[in-house]
């Protein structure tokens, strides 16, 4: 294969408007100028390089993108980051102690096999933390454990397992209050 | 003192990382200066491109380039038939770009190259297509007819080919029959939808000639070779690199998809590292489906249940072309006997041109047709007999002493003989017969009916010719420094665990524990020789070539350890990451076995030390490293399978009908799985109950819909019914083990299993519970509230 | 699948973003965004304008005034499910609001924001026509309110005009004597409704003293089934009334075939929907009394 002859000038971005953006990630300060049409699950994974926030539709069923936007799981790819503008997000790489140590839903899917190829993980942990941080004492019968995390798509595990880890989980953090 | 490591439910090791975010999928590589790639896809099923305009895509700000068939150079034709037969006498695959025709929505005719995505699928929007529509036919069945329209023109009947596969004498069986059950059924169209879409980024490198290919691939080193031929550089200069994968299920063991190729080709071109993630709807569109085909099955028995003779005829829905050959319904067709003894048959089958998108194989690959077809036909076998579904089913077991069983004259996907290698499919059945409790349950279903409420039970077995060659290697090295395990094969991993039972399988011989051994895979760079993973095949494969490499690296363990601490190789146990004196507290760590084995020159660390050449224990008569020695404990082997071994089990489920509203409701879900030896049970348990979930969403959610003119109707997760946590059941999943004699560690493939007999199950139990309604039997799968409703309905007006 | 470009403008005020609606035929609000921006990733939709309302304090907050439930627009439905003076108010709000998709999606969705969606299918929709309850719109210079039943014209289409904001949904409480269900028919949980009915039945000595039906997913907007009501007033909700006002359910399923259902199919469900939702509302009713 020869050389490349038609090598372009590098160009760094597409010519959309840029607006200012800022919002606490993680707990800490960011801002980025932005095209207003950029999903903030892009923002999240291409501007911050926060890639645990995984895409597997960008049409809001499967999951995969959630984070919590201002206290409160939701869908990254059903987001502008112009939106986010001035909001606290917190993404699956928050979720962990800074040593690495996991989080007691992280261990709860850890224990219970709750993953098999790891894409749709991020989103159920991040929709289960704020489920429980919401609710200390939730319902632990199989339907309502399976109505909560009916907003997930997983391809791999067949959800026994993740709802055997909700239990778990529900139990660590009792367990840790 | 021993420390097992095979057989134990051991957690993951990929587990920590993928849980804190810290996988690495495609899209999650920081590739600087990456461009981006989207393509303009075909907006009708059949047409003449009559003009081809992208000026004004090229002129959007942003755009790099923009490729059509007409400046892709030699890649402008056809891409490879991957596995040719002989009976494949009209084999078509698709070009990377469309040239003139169109043969499916969703067909790439234009690639763009562009800063972001987003802009790319602005200039996308830009190229202007002008096609000259052709007729179509959708429907299976009239696509064969002489006067249907062709999608190829030069391929009559729309039919790939004719095949045919016979055991025994068909014939004189049916001359014989007592009693002959015919059904006709159907599948419908599904797709593999893994959560993480197919991607692929790539960078070549001018100066040093180096092609760095990142797939979402499930066959590294295939691609590797594919894409050295195709662009005429030498595999050393080709390293592909499939990182965490987000699922396969056998849609990314298909290769050359056309950005496969497209990719690399403009990385090469322009400069710059270009990257294609596909997205949700061009999963849908443009990757590959899998699963319709229409059986008409007959099958031959005596009065009392013996099944003597079968015949199927099949057509297979293989898309607008056939890169894979006719893998899927080549496999149907070697399974449609299942675990039944059968011994004449004869099946016939074409695969057929449709104008949608390519079927290859999705898992479980051709033998949930061959499950629901034979399963049905069992059902309704029993119900004209007047016997018992189970009993039907026990009376034609190949029975547990008739091991190996082969069936004469049956080529299976391996290209080797049918022979089922061992397995005791009547007290599986017993197992779960008991677990289910069906006098019990009939009881139950009485007193329901009483009330006015609907319960049935389901019933399905299935046979899984699992773990095909041709062969996959192990290498195996101790790492002098760590100590840690290294372990190399040529697969690569979708989720399925291999890092773990891989490791399992290396420590149980090396004595390292199990999350001191890293196994690298999904790297080109890392082992240079095998396949892919397919077909059930890794632990069975990969997995025997490890151990056996595993043996090996033991021996010069034991041997040098023996050295290190004088005394007899008998007396060494290992264990815990060392090699210890049986009944001693002295212990030689692996890491310092490792060391010692490698004459040094230089001291890094304290057992370095010991291995230099001065060290009292380095002294030798000799060279150093003896003749014919190798440094360090280091050892490859390979595992070359001599032929499939058949995985089995058998599912059962009570389910409630409402028959007003047409709702059905799981109530409980059993399996009995057997694969032989199971390296680790949960995972055995994690991979049957992900198919067995797969095979809910066949049964009872998922289908592709296309309308006359072949436009797909639900190609997004909000109109395919992918099943959510509140769909699938709670399996009950239990496990019988027969080892298979087949390979050292007589493990047999699980990765497909659960997903077989699913539809099956869900058939044969809404049929069971709605006989006092008197409805039709049930041929079709997905089963919908809706199909209900109609043949409820239907029973009513009858 | 990445949305076409467009402008954002995030406004203080509802004046302010009438204005900018009104300057900008092609400019559209965005409350939640749960519904329209997958519209604009798959490029159906392509503003040229978003003006997100999520700044305008006004559109914010929900409270029970009286027998009214005031829900700003921009009330978050699972904030609306979750209330406990809402729940106390009516509580057919959070069984309707369980059936609204998923959690993680009522997170973000708003009440106002699926009202002016109006997707014939959808639940909210079809709880407040079974309510009777209002919109209020919002135009430069003035506002109206709009009964739920004259708000809902087709499927995604409402009487909102292109001047006017949707800022506030009024759901009146819940009667007293009075029961409630809904119950529907998905193929997935937090599907979209093949069909679903909504039932209040206020019980009076044991007749039906007022009855209240709508259905979702049965025709091209949400539906009061007036004659199914008619069925059952004054007569106790069981037997041959219940049976009548089933079978004139049926007539309201208008729904063509599609992918999912025949027409014929949901004229069943909304028959069967019904009966049981009846039921379980006279059940309440009872109970309650």
């Amino acid at each position: 294969m020869a050389r490349p002859t038609a090598r372009k000038e590098l160009i760094g971005q597409s010519s959309d408007p840029r607006v200012p953006v800022s919002m606490t990630v993680n707990g800490e300060r960011v801002e980025r100028e932005v095209s207003p049409r950029m999903l903030l699950s892009d923002f999240i994974r291409h501007e911050l390089r926060l890639t645990g926030t995984h895409v597997g539709c960008e049409h809001g069923v499967c999951g995969c993108c959630t984070v919590i936007i201002d206290g409160k799981a939701g869908r990254s790819c059903l987001a502008f980051a112009v939106q986010a503008d001035g909001a606290d997000i917190r993404t699956i790489e928050s979720v962990a102690a800074p040593d690495g140590s996991l989080h007691p839903v992280q261990q709860a899917f850890r224990e219970c096999h709750g993953l098999q190829c790891g894409y749709c993980t991020p989103g159920f942990v991040m929709s289960i933390v704020d489920y429980l941080e919401d609710n200390p004492d939730p319902d632990l019968s199989e339907d309502a454990i399976r109505e909560v995390l009916s907003g997930n798509l997983c391809r791999c595990t067949g959800y026994k397992n993740i709802v055997a880890a909700f239990r778990r989980s529900a139990e660590l953090m009792r367990g840790s209050r | 003192m021993s420390t097992r490591q095979f057989g134990e439910p051991i957690a993951r090791n990929a587990d920590a990382a993928l849980l804190r975010g810290e996988g690495s999928f495609i899209d999650d590589i920081d590739l600087p200066g990456a461009l981006h790639a989207a393509f303009a896809r075909s907006m009708v099923a059949r047409a003449k491109i009559r003009a081809i305009d992208t000026s004004a895509a090229e002129s959007l700000d942003g755009v790099v380039k923009v490729y059509t068939c007409d400046n892709i150079g030699a890649l402008d034709a056809p891409l490879p038939l991957l596995i040719p037969a002989p009976d494949l006498t009209h084999p078509k695959t698709q070009r990377p770009l469309a040239r003139d025709d169109v043969f499916y929505v969703g067909q790439s005719i234009a690639m763009v190259v562009a800063v972001d995505r987003y802009v790319a699928e602005d200039a996308v929007r830009l190229i202007d297509i002008d096609y000259d529509p052709l007729p179509v036919e959708m429907d299976l069945e009239r696509a064969v007819a002489d006067d249907a329209p062709r999608i190829h023109p030069d391929v009559p009947n729309n039919t790939a080919g004719r095949f045919r596969v016979e055991t025994g004498d068909t014939d004189a069986a049916f001359a014989q029959a007592e009693h002959i059950t015919r059904v006709k059924i159907r599948l419908e169209r599904s797709t593999a939808a893994p959560l993480e879409c197919r991607a692929i980024a790539a960078r070549w490198e001018a100066v040093t000639g180096e092609l760095t290919v990142w797939d979402g691939t499930q066959a590294t080193l295939s691609v590797r070779g594919g894409l050295a031929s195709l662009f005429q550089i030498d595999e050393d200069k080709v390293r592909v690199i499939a990182p965490n994968v987000g699922g396969g299920f056998g849609q990314k063991i298909m290769m050359f998809h056309p950005d496969e190729v497209l990719v690399p080709l403009a990385s090469m071109e322009l400069g710059r590292p270009v990257k294609y993630i596909e997205d949700r709807v061009e999963n849908f569109i443009g990757a590959s489906q899998e699963r319709t085909q229409i059986h008409t099955l007959e099958i031959a028995a005596t009065k009392d249940g013996r099944v003597i003779g079968l015949k199927d005829d099949f057509l297979h829905d293989t898309g607008a072309f056939i890169p894979y050959g006719i893998a899927v319904a080549h496999v149907s067709s070697t399974s449609i006997a299942g675990p039944y003894r059968i011994p004449n048959f004869r099946v016939t089958f074409r695969p057929v041109y449709l104008p949608m998108v390519q079927v290859t194989p999705y898992r479980g690959c051709g033998r949930p047709h061959a499950c629901y077809a034979i399963e049905r036909a069992m059902d309704q076998l029993a119900d004209e007999l007047g016997l018992d579904r189970f009993e039907v089913r026990r009376r034609n077991f190949i029975g547990k002493d008739e091991f190996p069983y082969p069936r004469e004259g049956l080529i299976f996907a391996d290209g080797l003989q049918v022979i089922y290698d061992s397995g005791d499919y009547e007290e599986a059945l017993e197992k779960l017969r008991q677990a289910i409790d069906v006098e019990g349950f009939r009881a139950e279903q009485a007193a329901a009916r009483e009330e006015g409420r609907y319960l049935g039970l389901g019933l399905g077995f299935y046979v899984e010719g699992t773990g095909l060659g041709p062969y996959e290697g192990g290498h195996i090295k101790i790492h002098p420094i760590t100590g840690k395990v290294y372990v190399n094969t040529g697969l690569t991993d979708q989720g399925q665990g291999h890092e773990t039972v891989f490791a399992q399988i290396a420590a149980e011989q090396t004595g390292a524990r199990v999350e001191d051994v890293i196994v690298v895979e999904g790297d080109t760079g890392a082992f240079e020789w095998g396949v892919a993973t397919f077909a059930s095949r890794a632990a069975v494969c990969s997995g025997n070539a490890i151990h056996m490499a595993a043996v090996k690296a033991r021996a010069q363990i034991v041997e040098a350890a023996a050295n290190m601490m004088e005394c007899s190789q008998e007396d060494i146990e290992l264990h815990d990451g060392a090699a210890w004196v049986k009944g001693t507290d002295r212990k030689a760590m692996l890491a310092e076995v490792a060391t010692a084995t490698n004459p040094l020159r230089y001291a890094f660390n304290e057992p370095s030390k010991s291995a230099t050449q001065f060290a009292p224990a380095s002294r030798h008569d000799g060279p150093p490293l003896a003749e014919g020695r190798t440094p360090g404990i280091e050892a490859t082997d390979y595992y070359s399978p001599p032929h499939a071994t058949w995985a089995f089990g058998a599912h059962a489920a009570v389910i409630e009908v409402d028959p007003e509203l047409c709702t059905i409701e799981v109530k409980r879900y059993i399996c009995i799985h057997d694969c032989g030896r199971m390296i680790n049970p949960t995972i055995v348990d994690g991979q049957v109950m992900g198919g067995i979930a797969q095979g809910v969403g066949g049964a009872f959610y998922e289908r592709c819909e296309f309308d006359e003119e072949g436009t797909p109707l639900n190609a997004n997760f909000m109109d395919f019914l992918m099943p959510y946590a509140t769909e699938v059941p709670n399996a009950e999943i239990m496990h019988s083990e027969t080892p298979t004699p087949l390979n050292p560690l007589g493990v047999k493939g699980v990765g497909e299993a659960g997903t077989i007999p699913v539809a099956q199950v869900y058939a044969s139990a809404v049929e069971d519970a709605l006989r006092p309604f008197g409805i039709a039997p049930i041929r079709e799968a997905p089963l919908t509230p809706d199909a209900i409703h109609r043949m409820l309905k239907q029973a009513r007006t009858s | 699948m990445k949305p076409a470009l467009f402008a954002y403008v995030a406004p203080q005020s509802v004046e302010e973003a009438l204005e900018l609606l009104a300057s900008d035929e092609m400019a559209r609000p965005l409350a939640g965004g749960q519904s329209l921006i997958p519209t604009m990733n798959f490029r159906i939709a392509a503003p040229s304008a978003l003006v997100d309302l999520r700044r305008i304090g006004a559109l914010n907050g929900h409270a029970v005034e009286g027998d009214v439930i005031r829900v700003g627009a921009m009330t978050r439905q699972r904030d609306l499910e979750r209330d406990e003076a809402v729940q106390r108010a009516n509580p057919l709000i959070a069984e309707v609001l369980g059936n609204v998709a998923h959690i993680v999606i009522r997170n973000r969705g708003t009440v106002g924001g699926s009202i002016a969606h109006a997707d014939a299918a959808a639940e909210l929709p079809c709880m407040l026509v079974a309510t009777g309850g209002t919109v209020v719109a919002r135009r430069a210079g003035g506002e109206r309110t709009i009964a739920a039943e004259d708000f809902f014209l087709f499927h995604m289409t409402t009487a909102l005009e292109a001047v006017e904001l949707l800022t506030e949904v009024r759901i009146p409480a819940l009667p007293p004597h009075t029961g409630y269900a809904f119950q529907e028919v998905a193929r997935r949980h937090g599907d979209y409704a093949l069909a679903g009915v909504c039932a209040l039945v206020t019980l009076k000595d044991g007749v039906c003293s007022a009855v209240r039906l709508a259905a979702c997913g049965v025709a091209s907007k949400p539906t009061r089934l007036a004659e199914a009501e008619a069925a059952l007033l004054g007569a106790p909700p069981e037997g041959e009334a219940l049976a009548r006002a089933a079978e004139a359910a049926r007539d309201y399923a208008t729904a063509a075939d599609d992918r999912q259902a025949s027409t014929d199919y949901r004229r069943d469900l909304a028959s069967a929907l019904v009966r049981r939702t009846v039921t379980k509302a006279a059940d309440r009713a009872r109970e309650r009394a």
